[in-house]
This record gives structure tokens, C-alpha cells and sequence, in this order.
């Protein structure tokens, strides 16, 4: 009641405490007191998470693509490696891109070791995020419940979680009745293919996907990186076999160092450079139903089919199956994976048929020739790729960035992430999570 | 939903047919060497435009289809037989 009285003055005397630096905008520390004097004060004390910044002629680093991976890599080569000479290029606006079209989910749940390697580096920085960016994230980890329906698939699951174990990362196998106790809604015996049990990552989970966007470009803004939106690149400048800067819509801008994230598009940026890349573009989509009080605290997995369902904190139901299953540029999905993720759905969580669908989107997803994504360095001097995310581009969005930054600023990879490398396809040591072969409709 | 004009049963829904990828590789030469061979099994050039590929009509004739399709508007300009050559305007 006290604090309620006297509203005025403390505001005033905060604002000139925390001025807004004319040459870079910042905005400041996020923490409960300015929040709460925010509120008392009107909210007038805010200012924009990152600077709106103009294109330098020449920068040490140009990073095209301020998605998650873009907005990560520059985060960390500022923060990591002291180089703050850095330019994140976004055609669009921040967050409209894979970063803001997915379906939320972190885990490490992989079979391949250095996939679980990696992923699991990517989860331990998703547990330590917000307060590194300070910013609220929203890391929930609800844990991720792979269900299994054949003695076949659970064995297959077991082999997985021990692989995950023997790498020191959490897995516990889960019985029908416990499966039915997580998640009431689950129709055990659903008539075609009842589930025998499940597999539970409890440190899986979801994350607020714009939050990332924006926590990274304001701890990225911070920490002295120019965030240039608006800006599409529509050509990458060549001196024999080194790349020296980018053509813009704004401009020409110069680099010591091109890094190419730009996943979905990769091929097309590439051809631009005259690279051809492993990888083709598909569109993934995604849904959601209108919001309902809760009713899943996990992020769940249909074992056979293509579909995973987490409910958001507003309520609705967010849920995704497999690609279209052909080339495409095309943001947006056709109605018979619609039809198949809506079937796998129903037949596993019956109560879903009441639900409405509210909206459904599709986002471009580079996908590579084993499964797994890129991180390298080009044949060309100069110019860094990371692409080739698949589905997995959100959840390795920390790890994606700290890799990147190192290979930028060291030259050498990473260890986390050597095997992600171009040269894997001529060696012959690709990482072919579910061994399909280079067919990337199948993966 | 995509419809594609099978030459030997109509315009079907895409629901038919099974994408096998892009249909403007060539297998190299056997003594052709590595880089080749690499480029042919794993690099496409996964173009933002008019795409040559092949789909097995799988629930109608089972014929494999070559299809010149555009990758961002899904427009199909043409349908052939495997063997069957697209006219060069097909994909320009």
C-alpha cells in the first residue's frame, strides 16, 4: 500500500538514474523492481529492445539472417569471443522467419552420439538462457514423452536411451499406466495402434519462440552488434574463391567474414556465391487449436505417425506433423498433411475432435541430404555456413549460435559441432539419425 | 493440393502420386571419379522457380512421371513420361 502511495517522484528520480544512451539504444536491465515501478508509472520508462541501425560500409562479420541461429551467432561472437564488429542482415522484420513458425519444442533426445552431444550442449544453455539474456524466455521443461506402440519400437527407444545415458543425459522409460497418469487424455487402446508405453525426457520442453528472437537481438543490440532489418541480400560479391562482402537492398556492404543462416533459403543464397549445397527445401507445418483450460503438461509424441502436440501457456494446443513431402519455397502447407496430422491427432488424443483449429502455418526448412544440419565452412574463404536445420533448427538455437561464432572467430570448428562439417558427404561420414539414405522427402 | 495430369489416367490428386526428387540428375560416368559422383548423390540445386522431378503415380498406373513444377507458386507446367524429354521453354 505504501509503495501504491507515492508514485510520482520515484519515477522521475529513476528515469534520470537509468538515461536511454543517445548513441546506442539501450534498454537497460529488465528486473521485478523496474517492472513494478513501470507499472506504477505508466510504462512511459521503456525503451526499444534493440536499435534500429543503418548499414556501415564494412563490418569484420556480416551475418545474413536474423533469425534464431543469426541473431545466437552474433550474440556469442560479441559476448564469446570479444568481436563486436558484427551486422545481423534481415530481409523482413526480426521473427518472422523459422524462429517465429515452430513449434516451440527443446530436447536431446537423439540417438546418434555426437547428435546427443550437441543437442544436449543446446539444452544446457536453453536451462541457463534468460538470465544470460535477461530476458524471459518462458523455458519450461514440462518434459517430452515419446510414445512407443510395438515391442520393436520400444527396443529401438531403449537402444536410444541408453546411447543417452551412457552420454550422461536424462531418459526413463515409462509404463502403460504411467503413460495414462501423465497424460489422462491419451487413448491407450485406441484400436489401431495402442500404446504399450513411452519414453520421458523430463528436461524437455517448450520455449517462447519469439522471445528467443528478441532476446537475442536485444542481448546481441547490447552488447554492440549492428541489427539491420529491412535489408535483403540479393547477391554475394566474389574476388576469385574468397567472398568479400554482400550485395543489399541498402547497399553494398564489405566483410572479412559472410555467415550464411538462413535456413530454408541456404540453396538459394549459396547459388549466389555459385555453391550448390546438399540440401533441398521442403515446407513443415504447424497448428493450433483454440485455447482450452489445461489439459497436457507435456510435449507429447505420436510413435506411429508424424505428429507432437504441446498445449501453450494461453491455452491452445500447438501441434505439427512431417513435411509436405516435395520442393518447396512456398510458406504455407497443402491440406493432405493437414488431413494426415488431424488423423494421427484424433486417433491418439480423441477429446482433440472437439477442438477448432484457429490458424495453421508452414515454414521453409533446408533439409539435408543425412538428416542432420551444417555447420562449416565453405569451399569458399570468407564465407561461413549455418543451414540445414530440418526440424531441429529451434531447439539447437544456442548451440547453433556458440558453434557458428567459433568457427567465425577461431576458424576451427568447435568441437560440439566438427561433425556437421560440408566435407562429411565426399568422406562418406554422414550423421544419418534415422538411416535413410540421401533422400531428403524421407528424413 | 496439387493435380497433376498423369498422361495415362487423367488429372489426379497429388494424394496418387509419391515425390521422388529432383529428375535433372545424371548418373556420372562409372570412371568419373569422386567429385562426381558426390555431387550427383548428394548436391541438388534446389531451385526458387521451375523444378524438373519425378512422381510415381503410385496409387493409379504406377508410371514414373517427370513434372515440371514451380517450387514457390506450385504452378505445373508439364507432365511426360520418364523417358520423355520437357521443351526448353517448359523451364524458363
Amino acid at each position: 500500500m505504501s509503495v501504491v502511495a507515492r508514485p510520482v517522484k520515484p519515477a522521475a528520480s529513476f528515469m534520470i538514474a537509468h538515461p536511454v544512451n543517445p548513441l546506442r539504444t539501450s534498454s537497460g536491465r529488465y528486473s521485478l523492481g523496474r517492472l513494478l515501478l513501470e507499472g506504477l508509472t505508466g510504462q512511459r520508462g521503456w525503451s526499444r529492445a534493440w536499435a534500429k541501425a543503418s548499414p556501415r560500409p564494412r563490418y569484420r562479420v556480416v551475418i545474413v539472417g536474423g533469425g534464431g541461429h543469426g541473431l545466437a551467432t552474433a550474440f556469442y561472437l560479441a559476448t564469446e569471443h570479444g568481436i563486436t564488429d558484427v551486422a545481423v542482415l534481415e530481409k523482413g522484420p526480426i521473427g518472422l522467419g523459422n524462429v517465429g513458425r515452430n513449434t516451440t519444442i527443446i530436447r536431446s533426445n537423439y540417438f546418434h552420439p555426437d547428435n546427443i552431444r550437441f543437442y544436449e550442449l543446446s539444452l544446457k544453455l536453453w536451462e541457463r538462457l534468460e538470465s544470460r539474456l535477461n530476458f524471459n524466455a518462458m523455458v519450461s521443461q514440462r518434459g517430452t514423452l515419446n510414445l512407443f506402440h510395438t515391442e520393436a519400437q520400444r527396443d529401438l527407444f531403449t537402444r536410444r536411451a541408453n546411447q543417452m545415458r551412457l552420454l550422461g543425459v536424462d531418459a526413463q522409460e515409462l509404463s502403460r499406466e504411467a503413460v495414462k497418469a501423465l497424460v489422462p487424455l491419451v487413448d491407450l487402446d485406441n484400436g489401431r495402434y495402442p500404446v504399450l508405453g513411452g519414453f520421458l525426457q523430463r528436461r524437455g520442453g517448450t520455449v517462447r519462440h519469439d522471445a528467443v528472437a528478441w532476446g537475442y537481438a536485444r542481448a546481441a543490440c547490447n552488447a554492440g552488434v549492428d541489427i539491420i532489418e529491412q535489408c535483403e541480400v540479393t547477391g554475394l560479391q566474389r574476388e576469385g574463391a574468397r567472398v568479400s562482402g554482400v550485395q543489399t537492398s541498402r547497399g553494398f556492404i564489405g566483410a572479412d567474414t559472410v555467415c550464411l543462416a538462413v535456413a530454408g533459403h541456404s540453396s538459394v543464397l549459396a547459388a549466389m556465391a555459385g555453391l550448390t549445397l546438399p540440401i533441398e527445401s521442403h515446407v513443415l507445418q504447424a497448428f493450433v487449436t483454440e485455447a482450452v483450460k489445461p489439459l497436457l503438461d507435456v510435449v507429447l509424441t505420436y510413435g506411429a505417425g508424424h505428429f507432437y502436440v504441446s498445449q501453450s501457456d494461453k491455452g491452445g494446443l500447438v501441434f505439427g506433423g512431417a513435411i509436405d513431402g516435395y520442393n518447396t519455397y512456398g510458406q504455407r502447407g497443402t491440406l493432405p498433411m493437414a488431413e494426415e496430422v488431424a488423423a494421427a491427432a484424433v486417433t491418439l488424443l480423441p477429446g482433440l475432435a472437439r477442438l477448432k483449429v484457429l490458424r495453421q502455418w508452414g515454414g521453409v526448412m533446408d533439409m539435408s541430404m543425412d538428416g542432420s544440419p551444417i555447420i562449416s565452412k565453405t569451399p569458399l574463404e570468407g564465407l561461413v555456413l549455418n543451414g540445414g536445420w530440418c526440424y531441429g533448427g529451434f531447439k539447437a538455437i544456442p548451440a547453433g549460435g556458440l558453434t557458428t561464432a567459433h568457427l567465425i572467430a577461431h576458424g576451427t570448428p568447435h568441437p560440439a559441432a566438427a561433425h556437421l562439417d560440408l566435407e562429411r558427404f565426399a568422406a562418406g561420414r554422414t550423421v544419418d539419425e534415422r538411416g535413410v539414405g540421401p533422400s531428403p522427402y524421407l528424413h | 493440393m496439387l493435380r497433376i495430369a498423369c498422361p495415362w489416367c487423367g488429372v489426379r490428386d497429388e494424394s496418387e502420386f509419391r515425390y521422388r526428387g529432383d529428375a535433372s540428375r545424371l548418373r556420372p560416368d562409372s570412371e568419373a571419379g569422386l567429385a562426381a559422383f558426390t555431387a550427383y548423390v548428394y548436391e541438388r540445386t534446389n531451385p526458387c522457380g521451375w523444378h524438373s522431378e519425378w512422381w510415381l503415380h503410385v496409387a493409379g498406373c504406377r508410371q514414373l512421371l517427370k513434372v515440371v513444377r514451380h517450387t514457390l507458386t506450385h504452378e505445373i507446367r508439364w507432365v511426360g513420361g520418364a523417358c520423355d524429354q520437357a521443351p526448353p521453354q517448359a523451364s524458363s
